[in-house]
């Protein structure tokens, strides 16, 4: 079960669940990522995190930890 | 919905963050706004006024969010302005829902959230510009028809097209009302909320309404039970078993408004929203994949960081000194008048102008370093910075959006602890003001040039002043992020907050909307700050002045005439002769005069009393007084020296006399007796000590406003604490492994 905070710069994947108990999922959710929604790495900040995601019609900073609660294929 | 004419009507402007609400506030209320405070909270609220065709209009703007779903203060303080639950805000006669034109269908589902509410709401769509840019054609004719009838306005507020139209759709819509269209809910979602109308009935509280009931079983984390009186042990049981339908029926019940919701507006949208065959392809997308790149990002943002602060000191600098020159005129203008009454004159000229000085010398850098923060962040480009820089904090509790008032910090922490309201996260947002005094203030400044110009560079040279000079800067930091990981784990033991920014499409900024900005920070400044300092200028001027026994004047006065024969070889008799007009000896004698003063006022006596308590750090008296004198504010200690070593009070830290002086001072008894007083170890003890200590009582109180009495009280007992620990360490590690 692959999740987002696993995807490396430039990839892009398909949202399949969404652990919806988790709050940044509920707000994610709200902003309009759901399963079926189209994910892209634009970029990994420096260290290593946050990621740059292209997600939803918008650009979100978003830490790998809290990525976790998107799966993906 | 009854038509109703009235002279006066509320309007609340909500809208998803980065839509361009701000620009299009300020279009409609232009200078007539100002910014306050929501009750309770630090919540910035923006209110303001217009008038259109003989009616008038309140217009607040809430803090953008995502969701009424509230998580955050920010976005609790939304629902509460439009459902009338903020205390001083009537309920609204008309919301006004700004969309991004180019992510409509998400923009959309705050506003039908709105909906659900059933207030009079007028549907804007903003940056209708850069809609039109990447091909999109919207019909606004259809979606007002599919909305229920009310008004759609495209509009770009950055240039101000369309507003008249929003206007007019505003008086319409608040003299005729009409509310949104709902959503036609399923079967499972009614059920959902009949279960909870009973549970509340069953506890004879007063009914919520379906939209709250309906807030109730899709948010997680929703007060409105608890708000409702609902008793806290049985709240989980009902909204499992309300939420038992939504699972029945195949939702995952925290997922079920999302989904719902979002095939609602793809219906509602589908053939209104036309998107071009081929995607055009965004200059912004491409520009931000090298912004953010791990390499040029943090390159081009470094280098960045070093022009906005490189211009805040080369124009600031001739302003400042413009600020200096014209207060120094006004008081040689002044002091004439009052050659009769001295402590009047010197109430005057010292206190009152000199404290109205000191305060508006600040003022040219923190106008310039807000109107780089708010460029850069209209742009879209800070987002960015913090998105570079979250790592850097998110190991000690804090966040991305930290950097940009701790960075401010480094200019002033007034303005620095001010901007901290754009930090979402409450605890990460204490922490952040409270480390904020450890970055190395401007103020600072000058204590570090004149002891490193004094006593570094002459005897190692350029390179380590400068060396020391960075490492004075960088002291703060160094201490201020472990310091704040220890503060969230032990003293606030915050769990770990997750966090999501958007980084808005970079976009051109709006010269106005900047300014405005920048101008409200620098108004702040004056009012909240600017009071405090001058009320300690003045405190302190009564400190360093009184007492003034008559009998010193006369005793200096011949100690300086008998000092001065002596050195110069004639006698006492010619000495006086000598002063009746020769100026510069007069202004020598008034400089050891004023230097004796300071010995005797209230100040000087409880430096030297104060003295021993300084002496690990190796501080003599003279320095104590100093060092005490700055508490209210740093940069006094400089002028303060001047007058301590008998240079009078118009030196500088650049100034030769004082160095040498310095220099030449030798204890006159104590275990030291006869040896210099400044060296390497002091000097560095010095600055070390100014690095750590919240010397700045501006910056207390607005901690305190911005915090609590309490917060701000324990930070300034713990820096203070804190740089007394590293000042003796400083010196006594220094003197022991034999520094000069």
């Amino acid at each position: 079960m692959k999740t987002l905070n696993q995807l490396a710069t430039g990839q892009i994947a398909q949202i399949t669940h969404i652990d919806a108990t988790n709050q940044t999922a509920q707000r994610l959710m709200a902003m309009g990522v759901l399963p079926g929604s189209t994910v892209e790495i634009v970029q990994v900040a420096p260290l290593g995190d946050p990621m740059n995601i292209s997600i939803a019609g918008r650009r979100l900073s978003l830490r790998k930890a809290d990525a976790q609660c998107i799966q993906i294929k | 919905m009854i038509t109703q004419e009235k002279a006066l009507y509320n309007i609340v402007i909500i809208g998803n963050p980065n839509t361009g609400k701000s620009t299009l506030f300020n279009r409609l209320t232009g200078v007539r706004q100002r910014t306050g405070n929501y009750p309770g909270v630090t919540v910035e609220k923006k209110s303001g006024e217009f008038s259109f065709e003989g009616t008038s209009f309140n217009v607040t703007d809430v803090p953008g969010t995502y969701s009424l779903a509230a998580s955050s203060s920010d976005e609790r303080i939304a629902v509460d302005a439009l459902t009338g639950h903020i205390p001083g805000l009537a309920r609204p006669d008309c919301v006004i829902c700004v969309a991004d034109a180019t992510n409509l269908v998400r923009n959309l589902f705050l506003f039908s959230q709105i909906a659900d509410i059933s207030i009079p709401t007028i549907l804007v769509l903003n940056m209708m510009d850069a809609a039109g840019d990447q091909g999109l054609k919207i019909d606004t004719a259809l979606l007002s028809e599919r909305l229920g009838g009310i008004p759609v306005i495209p509009v770009v507020a950055r240039k101000g097209t369309g507003i008249d139209d929003l206007k007019k759709s505003i008086k319409g819509i608040c003299s005729h009302p009409v509310i949104p269209a709902q959503i036609v809910w399923p079967d499972c979602v009614n059920i959902a909320s009949d279960v909870v109308a009973k549970q509340i009935a069953q506890h004879s509280l007063p009914a919520l309404s379906p939209s709250e009931l309906r807030r109730v079983v899709f948010d997680s984390g929703s007060s409105i039970l608890d708000r409702a009186g609902f008793p806290p042990a049985e709240k989980q049981k009902c909204l499992d078993n309300a939420r038992a339908s939504l699972v029945h029926a195949g939702y995952n019940p925290l997922a079920t408004e999302a989904l719902i919701r979002y095939e609602h507006l793809n219906a509602l949208t589908r053939d209104a929203i036309i998107h071009p065959e081929e995607p055009v392809a965004q200059k912004s997308e491409s520009i931000d994949r090298l912004l953010t790149h791990r390499v040029w990002g943090l390159l081009i943002f470094i280098g960045m960081m070093y022009l906005v602060f490189q211009s805040i000191y080369s124009w600031a600098g001739p302003l400042m000194d413009v600020i200096d020159a014209g207060t120094g005129w006004v008081s040689a203008q002044v002091a004439p008048f009052l050659d009769q009454t001295p402590a009047l004159q010197s109430l005057v000229t010292n206190g009152i102008i000199g404290g109205v000085g000191s305060v508006l010398i600040f003022l040219p850098q923190i106008l310039i370093l807000f109107f780089f923060i708010s460029l850069l962040e209209d742009t879209g480009y800070m987002a960015r910075a913090a998105f570079l820089m979250d790592k850097l904090f998110s190991w000690c509790g804090l966040n991305g959006r930290c950097f940009v008032p701790l960075l401010s910090s480094y200019a002033c922490a007034i303005p620095g602890i001010l901007s901290t309201r754009t930090i979402e996260d409450p605890k990460a947002r204490l922490t952040t003001i409270l480390i904020a005094p450890l970055m190395s203030c401007s103020a600072r400044l000058p204590v570090y040039v004149l002891l490193i110009g004094a006593f570094v560079e002459p005897v190692y040279g350029p390179t380590w002043a400068a060396l020391t000079l960075f490492a004075m800067h960088f002291i703060g930091i160094l201490i201020a992020l472990p310091l704040a990981f220890l503060l969230n784990k032990f003293v606030l033991k915050t769990p770990p907050q997750p966090f999501v920014l958007e980084l808005p499409p970079y976009r051109l900024p709006r010269m106005m909307d900047v300014i405005l900005r920048m101008w409200e920070r620098g108004k702040e400044f004056l009012i909240r700050a600017g009071t405090i300092i001058f009320a300690f200028a003045i405190i302190l001027w009564a400190l360093l002045y009184f007492p003034r026994p008559e009998n010193v004047a006369q005793t200096q006065r011949t100690t300086f005439v008998e000092e001065y024969a002596a050195s110069e070889n004639i006698s006492p008799a010619e000495v006086t002769l000598k002063l009746s007009d020769d100026t510069d000896l007069q202004a020598r004698l008034e400089a050891h005069l004023a230097s004796a003063y300071i010995e005797q006022s209230y100040l000087g006596r409880f430096g030297k009393f104060v003295q021993p308590v300084f002496a690990p750090a190796g501080f003599d008296w003279k320095i104590t007084v100093g060092v005490l004198a700055s508490f209210p504010a740093r940069e006094v200690i400089i002028a303060t020296l001047g007058i301590i070593y008998n240079l009078g009070d118009d030196i500088n830290e650049e100034s030769q006399d004082l160095r040498y002086t310095m220099s030449n001072e030798v204890w006159k008894s104590g275990p030291h007796k006869g040896e210099p007083v400044f060296n390497i170890p002091v000097a560095l003890s010095i600055m070390v000590f100014f690095a750590l200590c919240m010397q700045c009582g501006a910056t207390i109180a607005v901690m305190a406003r911005e915090s609590n009495w309490k917060w701000a009280a324990a930070a300034f007992c713990f820096n203070t604490a804190l740089a007394w620990v590293c000042a003796v360490a400083v010196y006594q590690i220094g003197m022991a492994i034999g520094l000069s």
